[in-house]
C-alpha cells in the first residue's frame, strides 16, 4: 500500500536526516546501534528502509546484516550504481538486501567519489555479488576490490567507455572492432564518393 | 510436494556441489595417459542456447571440469533508454524484458511508478493486472516446459505445450490487442477495459490449455528417458542458491518456498487462494514438476479472479496521471491542460526513490526507480530474475555430464531479454 507523499528531500535523491526513520524500522535502529557514525542517514521514502552508510564499514556492515541473527539477510538481491553527474559525491553504489526468513528488506547506499569510484567487493559475503558487481563494473566504471574476475559481462571488452554514466552520450558511436575492421564513419559514409 | 517414483532409491541433496558419480570405475588394466581438458563453446548460436547465452565448457570426456558463462549477447541499453524518455514510454521496452511473460513486466514497471507516485488504482484494474500477470505466468512456463522436452528429444510434448501457449496468447490478445509485445497496462490503470464475454472466453481458453497440458504431463513424467536425465542433476543446496540470488521456481524447487505472491502481497494476491509449490531436493526434475503445478495454480488464481472482479472504472481518475477520457478533455479546461502536460511532459513524481518486487515467472522481478522530479526517470532499473539465475548455472552444473547441461539451462529459464536488458 502506498504511503502518503513525503517531502522532497533537495537535489540529490535519498539524502535525509536522520531519526524518523530508525523509529519505523527495528533493522535501522539494529545496524544503527551497531555501526554508530559508520551511518550517513537513514531514509524510508514511500516506505523502503535505506541505510546511506559509509564506504570504509560496507564489508563489516554486510556481514553483520547477513549474520545477525534479527537481520538475517541472506539474499543479496541487487547491486547497481546511480550516477548523480555534478555533484560530489558522484556515484551511490545501491545495495537492495532480502531476508527469507525475516520477510524484510533493506537498502543500503554507499556514496563514492567520482576520483575513486571504488568500493569494496562483497562477493565473500553474498556469492551472488560476481555477476551484479561485474555488471555495475561494466555500465558504471565503478571498481570492486576484491572481487576475484572484475571484467565486463555485458559489452564486449574493447568497448570504450562506461555507458550507464550520465557523460555518455546515448547516441555515441564505438569504433569498429574485429579483424579486418576499417573503421567508417557512419555519418559521413558516402560508397559513391 | 514430491511426485517422485517411490519405487527409485532414496535420495537426500549430496553435500559438495557435483551430483553423484555417473560414470563406471575404470578397468583394472587401463593406463593413466596424459590428458588436457577439451574446450567447447557452446553457443552463443546453439540450438539449446536459447535466449543467446554463450557457455564456453572445458570437457575431461563426457564431464565438465570447468565452465564460464557469458551473457549480453541480447544487451540492449534498456536502462539507458528509459532515462531518456518519459515514465510512460518505458512501457514497450519492459515488454521486451521477459519477452514471454510481458504483462508481469509491464504490471512491475507500473506499480513501481504508482509506488512512487503514491496512487493507488482502482479494484477492477487490480483484478485484471492479475489476471493478466498469471495469464503471463503460464506463458512463460509453458515456454520452458515445452523448450525443455524438445531438447531433451520430446518434439511432441514441446507442440503441445507451444499449443497450449498459442490458448494463452489468445487471451493475451483479447487483452490488449498483442500475443507477445503486450504493452497492455499504464501507470494509473490498463490501457483497455474487457468485454462481457470476457470471463467465459478466459474458462474456455484455459480449459483447452489445462488439456494439453494434462497430456505433457502424461507424455513426459512417467518416461523413463525423460526421469533419466531430468532426476538428480544440475543440483544445488538451498543456501547455496539464496547465496547466489537465486529467485523463484528454481529456489521453490530446492525447497525454499519464498513467492512474493505470499510473502509480500501486491494488488489482490491476498483475496484469492492458490498453494505455493515446493520441492524437495531442487533437482531439474522438481524444478519441472513445481512449474507444471504453478500453471495449475495461476488457472485457480484467474477463475477466482473471474469470480471477483467488480464493474467499476479502470483508470485512477487523476487527470494529472493517467489520461481522463475525450470526453472530459475536450469539454473541461482542467483536463484539457493535463492531457497537454501529460503527453508532452509526462507524469512528474516527487523526488525519491523506490524499489518494487514482483512475483515474474523467474522470480524476483525487481524495479527501483530513481526520480529527479522530472517526467523522466533519472534511473529506471530492472532487477532480472534471469540473470541472478544464470549465475548459478555454473555450480550447477560443474562436475556434471555434458548431457546435463541442457536440461538444468532449460530449466534455469534463461530468458535473454530479461537477463541481458
Amino acid at each position: 500500500m502506498p504511503e502518503a507523499p513525503t517531502a522532497p528531500t533537495g537535489e540529490a535523491a535519498g539524502v535525509s536526516e536522520t531519526g524518523d526513520a530508525t523509529a519505523r524500522h527495528p533493522v535501522l535502529r539494529r545496524l544503527a546501534d551497531a555501526f554508530g557514525s559508520a551511518i550517513i542517514a537513514t531514509d524510508d521514502f514511500r516506505g523502503d528502509a535505506t541505510a546511506i552508510v559509509d564506504r570504509g564499514a560496507l564489508i563489516a556492515m554486510c556481514r553483520f546484516l547477513r549474520d545477525d541473527p534479527d537481520a538475517s539477510f541472506d539474499l543479496l538481491v541487487d547491486v547497481t550504481a546511480v550516477d548523480y553527474l555534478g555533484r560530489s559525491p558522484r556515484f551511490e553504489i545501491v545495495y537492495h538486501l532480502y531476508s527469507v526468513e525475516k520477510n524484510h528488506r533493506l537498502r543500503l547506499k554507499v556514496p563514492v567519489e567520482e576520483s575513486d569510484p571504488s568500493v569494496a567487493s562483497v562477493v565473500d559475503v553474498w556469492p551472488g555479488a560476481n555477476w551484479l558487481e561485474r555488471e555495475t563494473w561494466d555500465l558504471y566504471g565503478i571498481r570492486f576490490d576484491g572481487h576475484p574476475g572484475l571484467k565486463r559481462i555485458y559489452l564486449y571488452e574493447e568497448f570504450e567507455g562506461h555507458p550507464l554514466r550520465k557523460d555518455y552520450p546515448k547516441e555515441r558511436r564505438q569504433p569498429i572492432i574485429g579483424p579486418g575492421a576499417v573503421h567508417r564513419d557512419p555519418m559521413n559514409d558516402d560508397l559513391r564518393k | 510436494m514430491s511426485e517422485h517414483d517411490p519405487h527409485t532409491e532414496t535420495h537426500g541433496a549430496p553435500a559438495s556441489v557435483a551430483p553423484e558419480t555417473r560414470a563406471p570405475e575404470p578397468a583394472e588394466d587401463t593406463l593413466d595417459l596424459p590428458f588436457e581438458p577439451m574446450e567447447l563453446k557452446m553457443g552463443p548460436s546453439h540450438p539449446a542456447t536459447h535466449g543467446t547465452v554463450r557457455i564456453l565448457l572445458k570437457l575431461d570426456g563426457e564431464r565438465i571440469v570447468e565452465s564460464e558463462v557469458e551473457v549480453g549477447y541480447l544487451h540492449r541499453g534498456f536502462e539507458k533508454e528509459c532515462e531518456s524518455g518519459l515514465y510512460y514510454q518505458a512501457f514497450p521496452y519492459t515488454d521486451r524484458l521477459n519477452y514471454v511473460s510481458p504483462m508481469i513486466n509491464n504490471v512491475g514497471y507500473a506499480l513501481a511508478c504508482e509506488k512512487l507516485f503514491a496512487i493507488d488504482v482502482p479494484e477492477r484494474c487490480k483484478y485484471l493486472r492479475v489476471i493478466a500477470s498469471e495469464v503471463s505466468r503460464m506463458s512463460d512456463h509453458y515456454t520452458c516446459l515445452g523448450a525443455c522436452s524438445l531438447e531433451l528429444g520430446a518434439f511432441t510434448a514441446f507442440l503441445y505445450a507451444v499449443e497450449a501457449r498459442e490458448h494463452v496468447w489468445d487471451i493475451h490478445d483479447h487483452l490488449c490487442g498483442a500475443r507477445v509485445t503486450t504493452n497492455y497496462v499504464r501507470i494509473g490503470g490498463v490501457s483497455v477495459d474487457v468485454g462481457r464475454e470476457f470471463p467465459a472466453f478466459v474458462r474456455d481458453k484455459l480449459a483447452q490449455a489445462a488439456k494439453l497440458q494434462q497430456d505433457l504431463e502424461d507424455l513426459l513424467l512417467a518416461n523413463p528417458i525423460f526421469r533419466e536425465r531430468m532426476e538428480k542433476t544440475g543440483l544445488l543446496s538451498k543456501e547455496q542458491l539464496v547465496a547466489l540470488g537465486v529467485t523463484g521456481p528454481l529456489l521453490r524447487a530446492a525447497g525454499v518456498p519464498y513467492d512474493i505472491r505470499r510473502a509480500q502481497p501486491y494488488l489482490v494476491y491476498d483475496r484469492v487462494d492458490f498453494d505455493v509449490p515446493v520441492g524437495e531436493l531442487g533437482d531439474n526434475l522438481d524444478r519441472f514438476l513445481v512449474r507444471i503445478e504453478e500453471l495449475k495454480q495461476s488457472r485457480r488464481i484467474v477463475e477466482q479472479c473471474l469470480d471477483q472482479m467488480p464493474p467499476g472504472p479502470v483508470d485512477v481518475n487523476d487527470p494529472k496521471v493517467r489520461l481522463a477520457g475525450k470526453g472530459r478533455v475536450f469539454n473541461r479546461m482542467e483536463e484539457l491542460i493535463a492531457q497537454f502536460k501529460l503527453v508532452t511532459e509526462g507524469p512528474t513524481p516527487p523526488v525519491g526513490e523506490v524499489y518494487l518486487a514482483v512475483e515474474g515467472g523467474n522470480g524476483e522481478l525487481g524495479f527501483y526507480l530513481v526520480s529527479d522530479g522530472t517526467g523522466k526517470p533519472y534511473k529506471c532499473r530492472a532487477r532480472s530474475p534471469s540473470f541472478s539465475n544464470t549465475q548459478a548455472l555454473s555450480p550447477m552444473i560443474q562436475g556434471a555430464l555434458l548431457a546435463d547441461v541442457i536440461p538444468t539451462f532449460d530449466m534455469i529459464n534463461m530468458i535473454g531479454g530479461e537477463c541481458d536488458r
